[in-house]
């Protein structure tokens, strides 16, 4: 008996589909060893971490909070990954339309109106396009790697951010603390389910994963973005125009990351602070290849990389351990998600020996 | 400016050099294999948080050094399983070891966050070490220092005077031909992708036992990255990246002198920005000057190989 390893001759779809759920189910039982190692009861944790947040009306709506800018960025993300454009830069993207949304806010802060909020949104997005609108034209004009500018430009945003809420953004009565006033109700999210935080962002989550969807599979630019990534040759024959393709997708991920950022700041936090996303534009890759690059996946995956955020809260409360669980759940899903991908395009195929000495 | 100033400011230049001179020479023989690595950031992390609980631990630096090389090389195998072996997309796996480097080290710091330990000691040389000025500068520094420099000298040795070098060189231009003449690639870059991990593990242990002697979450703040474009910069060349890490530890230190130098009206956050920006733009000149073209990047960087049975 041997095992033998052959490349498929077409990819396997029910594998691709049925990878994620192998690479959660692999997760869970490595966290059983991880909290046996922690020194905690492991079937306890595994339930605290995984199951918990469902058992209450608050945890499950804070599971769609969470899930709200994961699933926004992740769409963005999955368009760009699909034509090989690597954003990474998402977090960076997140801050500055934070930062843009926020202003307008504060802006406004004597005003009251119902056009404050979709002011915000616009300088999100504007903000957020118009920062990966730096490595887009450096990646078409002068060919650097989006990678590492995309990345370096995040470390800029939140040095940025800082600059602005211990300055000239900071609370005039707020004590000296770094932080900016409070934002008003006309420039608060509205809340979509009452004596919880979940607000309008999580629908409008839904809907650019619908749109999404019906850009990627429906529309002419959705045809290049896919031939582009899964057939770069056929895509230069066909005459598809690289450049804009990079362009498009670097800004709408940007617009989106800084939807998200102003949605933050104007939903859960309610002012600019320093630290506004607990790693959102970087979990959101993991969102995005979870989900399969593939936009309604993406919703799936979104709500349960929320759940490893809520998992980590739950564990740090109850059972005393660190916050940083979360990173680690993060890490082994995506490397266990990476792994299994070897069975969709190869086989495993037990076979036997071949006679030996010939 | 006094002597005493400059030289003071040429120390820290090089306490800034070395963790990016580690990080870069290690990544830069990965890369000359083939093999492009974008966890460079995460196995730092690593090796700094596990070199500062060993010494902790054990009271024992030699020991933490020597269990960061191994957390770093442990890290790059996982890379190397799911890159070389499972022939993963070495982009998308790159960041997951980043993403799972920094949530490992956060959990394995948690308990560690505000213990004191001391400083890498310097090796001091009788009578050498005591020299004006040259003594501090050059005889003055502890192992890692050295190692960085020494590491850096032996593999340009290596990689252009040695025939391993060759065939490591040969495995990242054509591997399918280098696999014609019966090399074994996936070995090969195995083995140039562990060094990538042991350096990182190296340039972390660096950061918490030396520049600054306790764990912080994040300490590497980037460092893996401005290390990786180190490599680009260098045009894949052992000497330019000893001289890029050079430079950028200069960069790193003049926003501290900047700011020292009494208040000139720019938040310190901005003058933060500085490497960063000065990575962007290094990566655009690159990218864009008269050198395009000329960059010699090893033609299979980043391309699985799988032999044909």
């Amino acid at each position: 008996m041997a095992l033998k390893i052959e490349a498929r001759r077409q990819i396997s779809t029910r594998m691709l589909y049925l990878t994620p759920f192998i690479a959660v189910a692999a997760t869970v039982v490595a966290g059983f060893f991880v909290f046996m190692i922690l020194g905690s009861d492991p079937v306890e944790s595994l339930y605290v971490f995984f199951l918990s947040p469902f058992e209450t009306k608050y945890g499950f709506s804070e599971l769609c909070v969470k899930a709200a800018p994961l699933i926004m960025i992740a769409i963005g993300l999955a368009l760009g990954y699909r034509a090989n454009i690597w954003n990474i830069g998402a977090e960076g993207q997140l801050t500055v339309g934070a930062v843009c949304g926020g202003a307008v806010a504060l802006a406004f802060w004597d005003e009251a109106g119902i056009y404050i909020l979709p002011l915000m949104a616009l300088a999100g997005l504007a903000g957020g396009a118009l920062y990966a609108a730096i490595p887009a034209f450096l990646k078409t004009r002068f060919n650097v790697n989006e990678i590492l500018t995309s990345l370096m430009l995040t470390y800029v945003a939140t040095l940025f951010l800082s600059v602005l809420v211990f300055g000239p953004l900071k609370d005039p009565q707020g004590y000296n603390f770094p932080q900016s006033r409070m934002f008003t109700d006309s420039a608060t999210l509205p809340i979509i389910w009452e004596e919880t935080r979940l607000h309008l962002g999580f629908v409008v989550a839904l809907a650019i994963a619908v749109a999404g969807w019906v850009l990627l599979s429906r529309s002419i630019i959705g045809f290049q973005i896919r031939t582009l990534g899964s057939a770069p040759a056929a895509a230069r024959y066909a005459g598809f125009d690289r450049t804009r393709l990079t362009w498009f997708c670097l800004m709408l991920t940007g617009a989106l990351a800084g939807l998200a950022g102003t949605f933050e700041v104007s939903g859960p936090i309610g002012q600019l602070v320093p630290n506004i996303s607990p790693g959102y534009g970087f979990t959101a890759i993991i969102v995005a290849f979870l989900g399969r690059l593939h936009p309604l996946g993406i919703i799936g995956s979104g709500m349960l990389m929320a759940l490893s955020y809520m998992g980590g809260e739950n564990a740090q409360i109850n059972l005393g351990l660190p916050q940083a669980v979360t990173g680690v759940f993060q890490g082994m899903l995506l490397f266990f998600l990476l792994a299994s991908d070897f069975l969709v395009r190869y086989r495993v195929r037990v076979v036997k020996p071949a006679v030996e000495g010939i | 400016m006094g002597l005493d100033t400059i030289l003071a400011m040429l120390l820290t230049v090089i306490a800034a050099a070395t963790p990016l001179l580690l990080a870069a020479i290690g990544e830069l023989v990965s890369e000359k294999a083939g093999v492009l690595n974008l966890g460079v950031e995460g196995m730092m992390l690593v090796g700094a948080v596990i070199a500062f609980a060993t010494t902790v631990g054990t009271g024992s630096p030699a020991l933490g050094i020597l269990a960061a090389m191994i957390g770093g090389m442990v890290m790059a195998l996982a890379f190397g399983v799911l890159t070389l072996t499972l022939m993963a997309n070495q982009v998308a796996t790159g960041l997951a070891l980043t993403i799972f480097g920094i949530g490992l080290s956060s959990l394995i710091g948690a308990d560690y966050i505000g213990t004191p330990v001391d400083k890498l000691a310097s090796l001091s040389i009788p009578g050498l070490s005591d020299l004006p000025v040259i003594g501090p500068l050059i005889f003055g520094h502890d192992i890692l220092v050295y190692l960085s420099v020494a590491i850096t000298v032996a593999v340009a040795w290596f990689l252009k005077k040695t025939r391993a070098g060759l065939i490591l060189r040969a495995v990242g231009e054509s591997d399918l031909s280098a696999h014609s003449i019966g090399y074994d690639v996936i070995r090969v870059r195995y083995f140039a992708v562990l060094f990538g991990g042991l350096t990182a593990g190296l340039a972390g242990a660096y950061l918490s036992l030396s520049y600054t002697p306790m764990w912080v979450e994040g300490m590497t703040a980037g460092r893996g990255w401005i290390a990786l474009a180190l490599v680009a910069f260098a045009s894949w060349r052992p000497w330019r990246v000893l001289g890029g890490a050079y430079i950028f530890g200069g960069v790193t230190i003049l926003q501290l002198y900047l700011q020292g130098g009494g208040d000139i009206g720019i938040p310190a956050q901005v003058m933060n920005m500085l490497p960063y920006l000065a990575t962007i733009i290094v990566l655009t000149v690159i990218s864009a000057g008269p050198w395009r073209g000329r960059l010699d990047a090893p033609a299979c960087l980043g391309k699985p190989f799988r032999p044909a049975s």
